[in-house]
């Protein structure tokens, strides 16, 4: 594929935007759909074509350079596209599973209201995040990174007739702008040292400096890793996540799970050359990750919402990523990113069509033996919960379990390493843990369908509209003789998806077989290119006694993740009232993860509020109206008061006026006089 | 027909002539709104001569379209008009705004429309006399001609029973520094025996450090610092903004100050301004930090907005005070981009106050739904205020901050915070007004999205925004030669304290990989 037409993958979906944007709202249905999923399928058969193309002629990158975007005197940055294998892999996940999501879309969004807004938001997404990982210089990623930050408010806010949805996306935006406060520094900090953002500049001359080390590139590394946090909902910024749920559950599914939240794995990856310099860094990274990770499993294990449990559930992940990451496993990062991207849309997308057929129902504890009724959502959902569990040979177990294989052999920093293996592992098997628990509560057990109360008192959490109602009956499995309402045919169209992503899921790890497990590890040899240059002292030596290792990790993990099954299969199958006794035995502990160790609050109280406290009280008051007016006021009565002194002095009387001239004639000579001493 | 040498004065006095003659056409109908809005146009077009016909590559400082004739021998005053590539696009920006102005006062202004035209119309001459004057004499009489019409429009057509004060106090805040100023300018003529700035300037004929030269230099700042305004000196905006009618809200504020502060005060006073940055910059960071928490609990519309534009304003002050390459061109950048979203912010401001009598956001919310355009315009403006990537602001905001960065990282990082405010009090303020549940005032009031003049004003306005953000070159190679010429001008000065200027336009790529990077990293990881 020529490079000029790199430009067509974001552009396109930029120009459904439009179409859609601009008149959508007078275009009928089926045309908004068709544009929309148009402008996403050619970027998609685009990047099959340039795979195929940089495959067979063996480049490693594809680069153009369309003139500047700013341009002063010394500097410049501009609009310029590069594409090595790392980017391969992330288009291909942005366009594949976009394309997917677009599809299911149709089918799920069909009698909304604003279908039009939705899709043009969508298509606006695929832009950004397009522009995201084709960008050649910081300056360009970063605006894919507040695109989609942006389509992402949109999205959030779609009911936003709803307070809760209209909070939400504001609460993902401020706090993703708190991510960028250090990502603009740290590129500001690289234009002070580099005199450019571009990737290519900046890598080449690192590697042609090898002793730069710490210091500087440090503090930008961890500008870096705050903007990273923000995006990939990490410690200390992951509060927007969870809230972000408020949007169409195929926005949880394409942004907040597959794409849109990974884009700070992506960075850190990409910049890999920086974080290699600063083992600082990127212990501080591989620390974020692990905390992460096993504090939003905590919370997880107790929610009841399940898409909640599946948004702890991703920033679990993500956490994983970043503790990749953090232990120079780049590659093994990127293979769970895309191996997460299968399985987590594949989880929001059936966990959608479960909140269907329930007429908009979320919570569990009112789900229940739903295995009957859907069966397609049951079985391509179960794919899901057993790649996210890591039972072999399903696409999580391999990613997983390179992560913490390569933790446990972090030969820079040992002890840190196996510390984050153990924390891992705790984690793989909470995951496993909480999965299970939404698998057996959904899927099996007692009925609870009956029960349901329409949709208007609990379809507005998913569905703001009553005109919603009759799809939910819809759901989408044949011949169900027993469903209350009648059974409709499900629409391919939101079934196609949901297989395709369970046969990825089933089999997209089987690119990262390691060698210890009698595969070839094909995807990190495909990333080599890209990540080779890993400064040597990271890199491990693979060997016989490594293989050994690696095994006996490998089978340590699948027992782990089994015995979450088994703990989740006795407390919520076999005895489904283990779990409330064990609560009713910690309330206090309970309630605490139950409200998310009162994180929200926690910042609520204690910068929120004094901030505003602080304007209103010291700024509005003292500074503002005091100070700043004040003077104001005081340069006033000043001006009046010297106007009354000039007007006494205007008395009309000669003789004073004789006495005022006779006065100032004095002054004037006294300065001509001696005046030049003081002004020289 | 060459028309470059007459073609400023003709853009400034256009709008003079078409003042005397509105002012002699009976105001019935819509005469007076027909008429200013072709005046206003024309003048717009001819202002575009500039751009078309400017030579780009002509060497920095130097003044194009210029036309010098004596007009008073003695003291020597001279019509001495010309424009660079600072006040080439600030011209365009206030031809562009004017037709706007006159849009949006459409219905706006319903009485005594005949004295509102007028005075919109004089206080364009007097924007235009500003920013192509090179005679100090000649600019000290525009400046202060400024400042009448905008009085006058704030007194008389202001909103509440409050405009009065309001307009006493922008004149005194704005006359008192000025009267200071008329006697530094006519110590500087006492020094120099000319009115002429390009002549002092290139001359230096203003050296020395003298208690005098400080006092006189400081005389200036204070002046131009106060129209700004910059932070502690706005307390004339919140009022004068939340009163003034929108067309006049419009050029009220930035503009003018921070032209003067870079023309002539960095231009007569180089050494002093390099002295005094180190505070400005400080100010500047402040100040972005101060408006954006102002901003977040205000529940005025017009308060709101006037705070936000003193962020911005303060993002400018601590650009140009960087006396780096990236900090001065993003700052002159930045006064365009900000006037422009500033524009329509307070054009679609004035239109929801058209449509709901009120600015009060609480009285407001869930407007969505019933102005799907209208919020769609909100939205777009709200993202280019914000500084989104791809839209205007962003181009200015970034290429300050980092010029800043080059020797202020402390103040760097205060002003950046800005990024984070900025999009906390823009974004409450979309959701109060536009969503949620319906405010009792919409909720009792049949209203209309937009009307076909009003998206005449306002999609150029937004598409313009976008080009500015993908297109920035097109503006910034005019604005790069004077952004060069003013660090240049610091550095041709024969005797004062030095200020690196533009690390990274120094350090080539290369140079970094030779010996130098050994001394380099060390001294930046200190």
């Amino acid at each position: 594929m020529p490079a000029q037409y790199l430009w067509l993958i974001p552009l396109l979906p930029f120009a459904g935007f439009l179409l859609n944007g601009t008149m959508g709202r007078r275009l009928p249905r089926p045309a908004v759909t068709g544009i929309a999923l148009l402008f996403t399928l050619i970027p998609a058969l685009l990047v099959a074509w340039l795979w195929q193309t940089m495959l067979s002629t063996g480049q490693q990158t594809l680069e153009i350079v369309s003139g500047n975007w700013i341009a002063v005197t010394g500097f410049h940055v501009d609009f310029a596209l590069s594409v090595d294998h790392l980017t391969l892999i992330m288009l291909a996940i942005v366009t594949g599973v976009g394309f997917l999501i677009h599809l299911y879309s149709a089918g799920y969004m069909a009698h909304e209201e604003g279908y039009w807004r939705f899709f043009a938001y969508l298509n606006l997404f695929m832009f950004f995040m397009s522009v995201l990982v084709l960008a050649e210089n910081f300056l360009l990623l970063f605006v894919g990174w507040e695109g989609v930050g942006l389509a992402s408010y949109l999205l959030i806010g779609f009911y936003f007739k709803k307070d809760s949805a209209a909070n939400a996306g504001k609460k993902a935006f401020i706090v993703n702008r708190i991510g960028d406060f250090g990502f603009l520094l740290a590129m500001f900090l690289l234009i002070a040292e580099f005199g450019s953002l571009s990737f290519s500049h900046i890598f080449s001359t690192l590697a042609a400096n090898p002793y730069l080390h710490g210091g500087l590139l440090t503090a930008i590394c961890l500008l870096l890793v705050l903007g990273a946090a923000g995006k990939s909902a990490q410690i200390p910024l992951y509060i927007w996540l969870p809230d972000a749920m408020e949007g169409p559950t195929p926005v949880s599914a394409l942004i907040h799970a597959a794409t849109m939240v990974t884009a700070g794995i992506y960075m850190v990856a990409r910049c890999h050359s920086l974080f290699d310099r600063s083992p600082l860094a990127l212990a501080v990274v591989a620390c974020i990750g692990a905390a992460t990770a096993i504090f939003a499993a905590c919370i997880g294990m107790v929610q009841h919402d399940i898409k909640r449990v599946l948004a702890y559930s991703t920033v679990s992940q993500l956490g994983y990523m970043f503790l990749a990451c953090g232990v120079a496993a780049y590659s093994a990062a990127i293979f769970h990113l895309m191996t997460h991207a299968f399985f987590k849309a594949l989880l929001f997308l059936a966990a959608g069509s479960v909140i269907h057929a329930l007429s908009g129902e979320q919570d569990m504890r009112k789900m229940g033996g739903l295995r009957k009724r859907i069966p397609i959502t049951f079985w391509t959902m179960s794919a899901g919960v057993f790649a996210i569990a890591g039972i072999p040979p399903l696409a999580g177990f391999f990613s997983k379990d390179e992560i913490l294989y390569r933790a446990f052999a972090f030969e820079a920093n040992p002890a840190l390493g196996k510390l984050l293996w153990l924390v891992g592992l705790i984690t793989a098997g909470m995951t496993s843990f909480y999965m299970f628990r939404l698998w057996f509560k959904t899927f099996f057990g007692p009925e609870h369908v009956d029960e349901h109360p329409p949709l208007e008192t609990h379809g507005a959490a998913v569905h703001s509209r009553s005109t919603t109602t009759h799809v939910m009956e819809d759901e989408h499995d044949e011949g169900q003789a027993a469903h209350p309402h009648g059974v409709h045919k499900s629409p391919w169209i939101m079934l196609v998806p949901l297989v395709i992503l369970a046969v990825l899921s089933l089999i997209g790890g089987w690119v990262g077989v390691p060698q210890a497990l009698y595969g070839h590890n094909e995807i990190e040899h495909f990333l080599d290119p890209v990540f080779a240059s890993a400064a040597p002292e990271i890199a491990i030596s693979p060997g016989p006694i490594a293989h050994g290792l690696e095994f006996g990790l490998a089978v340590v993990s699948v027992l782990t993740a089994l015995l979450g099954l088994f703990v989740a299969y006795i407390f919520y199958y076999k005895r489904p009232r283990t779990a409330a006794a064990i609560a009713q035995r910690f309330p206090a502990l309970y309630n605490l993860v139950q409200n998310k160790f009162y994180i929200d609050e926690l910042y609520y109280f204690a910068i929120v509020t004094p901030l505003l406290v602080f304007t209103r009280g010291i700024l509005g008051l003292v500074v503002e109206t005091g100070l700043v007016e004040g003077s104001g006021k005081l340069a006033g009565l000043a001006t009046r008061g010297l106007g009354g002194i000039t007007r006494r002095i205007q008395s009309g009387n000669i003789r004073s006026y004789a006495g005022w001239l006779a006065l100032g004639a004095a002054a004037v000579i006294t300065v001509m006089i001696f005046g030049r001493f003081w002004i020289r | 027909m060459n028309l470059d040498h007459q073609i400023l004065t003709l853009i400034t006095f256009i709008p003079l002539a078409g003042a005397i003659l509105l002012a002699l056409l009976p105001d019935k109908g819509k005469t007076m709104q027909w008429g200013a809005l072709a005046i206003t146009l024309f003048t717009f077009l001819c202002t575009l001569h500039l751009p078309a016909h400017y030579a780009y590559n002509a060497p920095a400082g130097s003044f194009q379209f210029d036309q010098n004739h004596p007009w008073i021998p003695s003291p020597a005053i001279h019509y001495h008009i010309g424009v660079d590539g600072l006040s080439m696009w600030l011209v365009v920006l206030t031809g562009l705004l004017a037709p706007l102005g006159v849009l949006a006062s459409w219905n706006a202004i319903s009485s005594r429309r005949k004295t509102f035209y007028v005075l919109f119309l004089l206080q364009q001459v007097a924007m235009f006399g500003v920013f192509v004057s090179l005679d100090l004499f000649l600019y000290y009489a525009f400046w202060e001609l400024s400042l009448v019409p905008m009085t006058i429009l704030i007194a008389t057509f202001g909103r509440t029973a409050n405009r009065r004060r309001a307009a006493l106090k922008y004149f005194l805040y704005a006359f008192i520094p000025s009267a200071i100023l008329l006697v530094a300018v006519i110590w500087v003529y006492t020094r120099t025996g000319t009115f002429d700035l390009p002549t002092i300037a290139s001359q230096h004929l203003l050296s020395g450090t003298s208690t005098a030269m400080w006092l006189a230099s400081l005389a200036f700042l204070l002046a131009f610092a106060v129209k700004v305004p910059v932070f502690p000196l706005h307390g004339w905006l919140s009022d004068a903004v939340a009163e003034a009618p929108t067309a006049a809200v419009m050029v009220l504020a930035g503009k003018l100050g921070l032209y003067s502060i870079l023309r002539f005060y960095f231009g007569l006073f180089p050494a002093e301004a390099h002295r005094i940055s180190p505070l400005m910059i400080a100010l500047g960071a402040v100040g972005i930090v101060y408006g954006a928490l102002l901003a977040l609990t205000q529940n005025d519309l017009k308060r709101l907005a006037a705070f936000a534009t003193l962020g911005a304003l303060s993002f400018i002050t601590l650009g140009i005070f960087t006396f780096t390459i990236a900090g001065l061109d993003g700052g002159i950048f930045h006064i365009l981009s900000e006037s422009i979203s500033g524009a329509a912010l307070f054009v679609l401001m004035g239109l929801l106050y058209e449509r709901y009598g009120t600015y009060d956001m609480r009285e407001l919310g869930g407007l969505a739904a019933k102005l799907p355009w209208m919020v769609t315009l909100f939205v777009i403006t709200t993202l280019s205020v914000v500084g989104l990537p791809m839209l205007n602001n962003f181009v200015g905001e970034f290429l300050i901050l980092s010029g800043a960065m080059a020797h202020h990282h402390a103040w760097t990082a205060v002003a950046t915070t800005g990024v984070i405010l900025s999009a906390a009090y823009m974004l409450l303020m979309i959701q109060r007004v536009f969503y949620g549940s319906l405010g009792d005032k919409p909720e009792a009031m049949r209203t209309w999205d937009l009307d076909p003049r009003e998206h005449l004003a306002l999609w150029p306005i937004a598409i313009l925004m976008l080009v500015m953000g993908i297109a920035s070159p097109f503006w910034m190679r005019a604005i790069d030669q004077t952004g060069t010429a003013i660090t240049q001008q610091h550095e041709d000065l024969p005797q004062t304290i030095r200020i690196e200027s533009e690390t990274y336009s120094q350090a080539a790529p290369s140079q970094i990989t030779t010996a130098s990077a050994h001394t380099r990293i060390p001294e930046a990881t200190r």
